[in-house]
């Protein structure tokens, strides 16, 4: 319980740095970001929305600490203005009709990257020198060398344009509307296995060495002789006794990778079109759209810390030694 | 006469070493850490095999389980447990070989169990596998082996982080006898433990050989523990046996300047106190010969006559 | 962004995978080089990568790929971006890797590219692992409550997203090469601290440490004199782990048109090529090379950082060793995985 709380108030800590951050950045930094906006955006944009868009930024003439608590009270109860890309929609509605998508093709790709990759690194480390352990680690290696948005351009040419399988842009097709019907759930996910796919390939080398280099070291505690000892079968030995020792860390790693995803994916967002968080907060750079920019981030690290938060209470389940102290 | 490191153990031995050897392979040396070592083990005796750290007497243990890892691998000899070639059981009488004929019991027992698991769990996993019990007759079992070993069976549900240092040890001891092997390798039991706990292990070791009549192959650095656990033993240097007896033999009368050696590094556990003595610094043997019978059961390696002489000079 | 896959062959599994997907934790190889004789055991460090067949593969192609960056202005000494032939051409034997949908010639462009992308690459490898070293050794030497501030405050890096941060970062600064660099090694310091930091207590506690403490050494000739040589494989594992995060990370950034548009980089020829729309009008030509370039620079840093760790941790590796007697003593040496270290840090 003591080990739950500590992780929480870590995390409270390392949000406040995020919204600080978000706070510190439009004032410190060089150049003028409101006035930037205006130029691009003066003729939309109402008297009061101003005001409210030079409080959040800060270049309003309040004492600087007035501005911040003001900040962080606004960001602690949902208001993060109004979108200048999307005027006027709010910020937390634009983000709102995001995060869906991104959830879905992030979730997808590391839940199967994590699995087949260290069940892969299950199998290289158990069978030293076999064909698993000797051929896919420097092939998963090189495939990890490319660059995400380089492979799914790729993919996007090869798959999409030359072969034409699979649709190359956004999450489902235009002349489809959303509707709990077979034909858009197959839709979406035609839409989803080229992106998927991308991110699957890059992040499965990370997974399936770690893998196994934790089984190679797990592989030589005393537990698992003692396990062969006691002549227990080996697929037994493999999976209670090595690999759900090796799979401890690999767990941390899920939780902090979990969380990456929202962010991670971005890029590959951006080459399929792919109305994620990623693709938006890039339109909203683009657009000088200040307001969402930081809504996402702080949108986004919030998901990581709650998702490594999920992770830490897992951890707590599986590991009884962290359980006792 | 000369007898190629064979001790006479008693009529029917259960196990039987002959001229094993050992060796750790590299990419460009290999190390012999068994040299031609032979000895045998009867039923119900408890034979011990003493020497300093890295003489080759853990990995004998493990030849005999033939739990060997990859760089090191039986050159040569032979291992016959009742009459049966270790070295030729298939992959599947292998599993069933170890822990039904031969269980043992790991220098670390903080090493050796799974920090996940739960020691129940550890126990079930014994008699699910080899004795095909459903898993409320095994948790049934393992609570009476616990009780067996003095261990309260609410421990069942505990983790061994959660156990003390001997406890932990005697439930890998419980595991040892589930399945009441003929043979029990103890390597090295009480070196991480404080030397009361030690006493108790010990004892419980004993009594446990009482109930169940097992053969123990019995591991240790320590002389004073092996002499009076073991009712015959041999003393291992560098790969090599140089003295087999009966301990009560070697305790009162040892022959070779080692084993001498050895019995004056520990403190005698009962009786007046004696100055240590140990080996002197820079003396090594080499060459070992072969074992020759120095008396009627008791076997020595006989030294080189240079040897001898540099040890003479040494000790004076 | 590129994945910094070698970097999970390391003493801390649990938290060298961080992050699979954007390279966020560039972390070091493994293994404890033994205190004494410090010298003798980098030496054959050096040794072992020297007779390692990945690591001179990996040296070889860094090899050629810095040969062209240093040779790019004589090979091409045109201004890489001039418009030199016709638009969207295919290989041939004037242009070997054919031209752009502006005209330009693609080898040139990815030739020039290969300077600012290994310049940028190295600086913040470099820039972010010394940063790990100060970090890690500091932290490591006082202890206490520095060890907690800096702990604290690397973890909380770690964990802010790392694309996103670069991301806002790159919006807010005014753009250019020196802002890149920058944003970058903002975002890829903590991994290296925190693998760095680890590697550092473990050292830390040793006796021959404590024996200069109590000898009434300098703090500083402690921390570099006595600690960071015995780190020497796992910082050099860091320092890869960081370039390859940097060269990625930047390509990364630069795809997303918020890099330094007017320079010629590997990321800003691909950012060129999404925007004139080579992917649909099937000129492969124009994104394959400087993509394949970024790969085979950063699988080169992973191949060295693999023999590293290969060489440092002799249960990676398949040659057998000669070892003396029991197969258990060499296993005292090796660090043991600390799954819940992180979590003690935090």
């Amino acid at each position: 319980m003591r080990f739950i709380l500590r992780r929480l108030g870590f995390y409270l800590i390392a949000f406040w740095v995020s919204i600080t951050l978000n706070f510190l950045l439009p004032r410190f930094m060089p150049g003028d970001p409101v006035s930037r906006m205006f130029a691009r955006n003066q003729d939309r944009m109402q008297p009061e929305q101003i005001e409210q868009l030079r409080k959040l930024l800060g270049v309003d003439d309040r004492p600087l600490w007035e501005q911040y608590f003001g900040y962080l009270h606004n960001m602690l109860t949902g208001q993060m203005g109004v979108s200048m890309s999307r005027f006027p929609a709010p910020v937390t509605e634009v983000i709102g009709s995001q995060v869906g998508w991104t959830l879905l093709l992030g979730g997808t790709a590391l839940v199967i990257a994590a699995v087949v990759g260290n069940l892969l690194g299950i199998l290289a480390a158990w069978r030293r020198g076999g064909a698993v352990d000797s051929a896919l680690p420097p092939l998963l290696i090189f495939i990890g060398s490319f660059p995400y948005f380089w492979l799914a351009m790729g993919a996007l040419y090869l798959f999409g344009v030359t072969l034409g399988w699979f649709p190359i842009r956004h999450a489902f097709s235009d002349t489809i509307g959303p509707s709990f019907s077979w034909e858009f759930v197959s839709d979406v996910g035609m839409h989803l296995v080229l992106p998927a796919l991308t991110i699957v390939l890059v992040s499965i080398g990370g997974w399936m060495l770690g893998m196994r280099n934790t089984m190679i070291a797990t592989n030589a505690e005393d537990y698992i002789t003692m396990a062969e000892a006691k002549g227990l079968r080996p697929g037994r030995i493999m999976f209670r006794y090595a690999a759900r020792n090796a799979m401890l860390p690999s767990v941390t790693a899920f939780g902090m990778s979990l969380g990456f995803v929202v962010g991670g994916a971005l890029l590959t967002e951006v080459v399929f079109a792919y109305p994620g968080v990623g693709y938006q907060l890039l339109a909203a750079v683009q657009g000088l759209d200040y307001p969402l920019m930081q809504g996402l981030f702080l949108t986004i690290t919030a998901a990581v810390l709650l998702a490594n938060f999920l992770v830490d209470i897992l951890y707590v389940r599986l590991d009884p030694r962290v359980r006792s102290n | 006469m000369t007898v190629s490191q064979t001790s006479l153990g008693s009529h029917e031995p259960v196990l039987e070493i002959k001229d094993l050897t050992v060796k750790y392979r590299g990419d460009t040396r290999s190390t012999t850490a068994v040299d031609r070592v032979s000895f045998s083990i009867g039923a119900g005796e408890i034979f011990g095999l003493a020497g300093e750290s890295g003489c080759g007497k853990s990995t004998i243990a493990n030849a005999i389980m033939r739990l060997l890892r990859d760089p090191a691998e039986i050159a040569g000899g032979s291992i016959r447990f009742g009459g049966r070639d270790v070295l030729a059981l298939g992959k599947e009488e292998l599993r069933r070989f170890r822990w039904q004929d031969v269980a043992m019991v790991f220098q670390s027992a903080m090493n050796s169990l799974n920090p996940v698991m739960t020691i129940g769990d550890q126990i079930v996993d014994i008699f699910t596998t080899h004795a095909g019990y459903s898993r409320k007759e095994s948790l049934r079992r393992a609570a009476e082996l616990l009780e067996l070993v003095r261990i309260d069976p609410a421990r069942l549900k505990s983790y061994p982080h959660q156990l003390s240092g001997g406890m932990r040890q005697r439930a890998v001891i419980a595991m040892a006898v589930a399945l009441k092997p003929s043979l029990l390798i103890l390597d090295e039991p009480t070196t991480a433990l404080d030397v009361v706990v030690q006493q108790e292990i010990m004892a419980q070791i004993k009594d446990l050989q009482h109930q169940l009549g097992f053969s123990v192959l019995f591991i240790t650095h320590d002389m004073s523990l092996m002499v009076e656990l073991s009712h015959r033993m041999a003393v291992m240097y560098g790969g090599r046996i140089v003295e087999t007896a009966k301990s009560r033999d070697i305790h009162t009368a040892p022959r070779h300047p080692y084993t001498q050696a050895l019995m004056g590094a520990f403190p005698p556990l009962t009786g007046p106190r004696v100055p240590l003595t140990g080996l002197a610094d820079g003396v090594k043997f080499s060459n070992i010969a072969d074992l020759r019978e120095a008396a009627p059961g008791h076997f020595v390696a006989p030294l080189p006559e240079a040897q001898a002489a540099v040890l003479q000079g040494a000790q004076s | 962004m590129t994945t910094s896959i070698a970097n999970t062959a390391s003493s801390l599994p649990g938290e060298t995978l961080a992050d699979p997907l954007t390279g966020k934790t560039p972390d070091g190889g493994t293994g404890l080089p033994p205190a004494v004789s410090v010298r003798q055991s980098n030496r054959s460090l050096l040794h072992g990568l020297l007779t390692n067949k990945k690591a001179m593969t990996g040296a070889a192609i860094l090899f050629v790929f810095i040969a062209l960056a240093l040779l790019a202005p004589v090979l091409f000494p045109d201004n890489p971006s001039k418009i030199t032939g016709m638009a969207s051409q295919e290989p041939d034997a004037e242009y070997w890797l054919g031209t752009t949908a502006k005209g330009q010639d693609v080898l040139a462009l990815t030739i020039h590219g290969s300077r600012s992308s290994l310049f940028v690459g190295l600086t913040v490898g470099f820039a972010s692992t010394f940063i790990g070293i100060l970090v890690g050794l500091a932290s490591a030497y006082f202890g206490k409550f520095i060890d907690e501030a800096l702990s604290l405050t690397t973890n909380v890096f770690l964990l802010l997203p790392g694309l996103p941060l670069l991301v806002i970062l790159a919006a807010f600064l005014p753009p250019g090469l020196g802002t890149v660099i920058l944003v970058l090694v903002v975002t890829g310091w903590a991994g290296s601290a925190r693998v760095l930091r680890s590697q550092a207590l473990s050292i830390r506690s040793k006796d021959f440490v404590a024996a200069a403490v109590v000898t009434g050494e300098r703090p500083l000739r402690i921390m570099f004199g006595e600690i960071l040589p015995n780190m020497a494989s796992i910082v050099m594992g860091t320092l890869l782990a960081c370039i390859i995060y940097g060269i990625g990370a930047q390509a990364g950034l630069e795809f997303l048109g918020l890099g330094d548009v007017s320079t010629v980089s590997w990321g800003n020829n691909l950012y060129w090529a999404g925007n004139e729309g080579a992917l649909l009008t099937g000129s492969w030509w124009v994104f394959v090379p400087s993509g394949v370039c970024i790969a085979l620079v950063a699988f080169s840093l992973a191949l060295i950082n693999y023999a590293v760790d290969e060489v440092t941790n002799p249960r990676l590796r398949k040659i057998r060793k000669p070892k003396s007697d029991k197969p258990k003593l060499t296993q005292a040496d090796q660090p043991k995985p600390v799954p819940t270290g992180k979590r003690a840090a935090a």
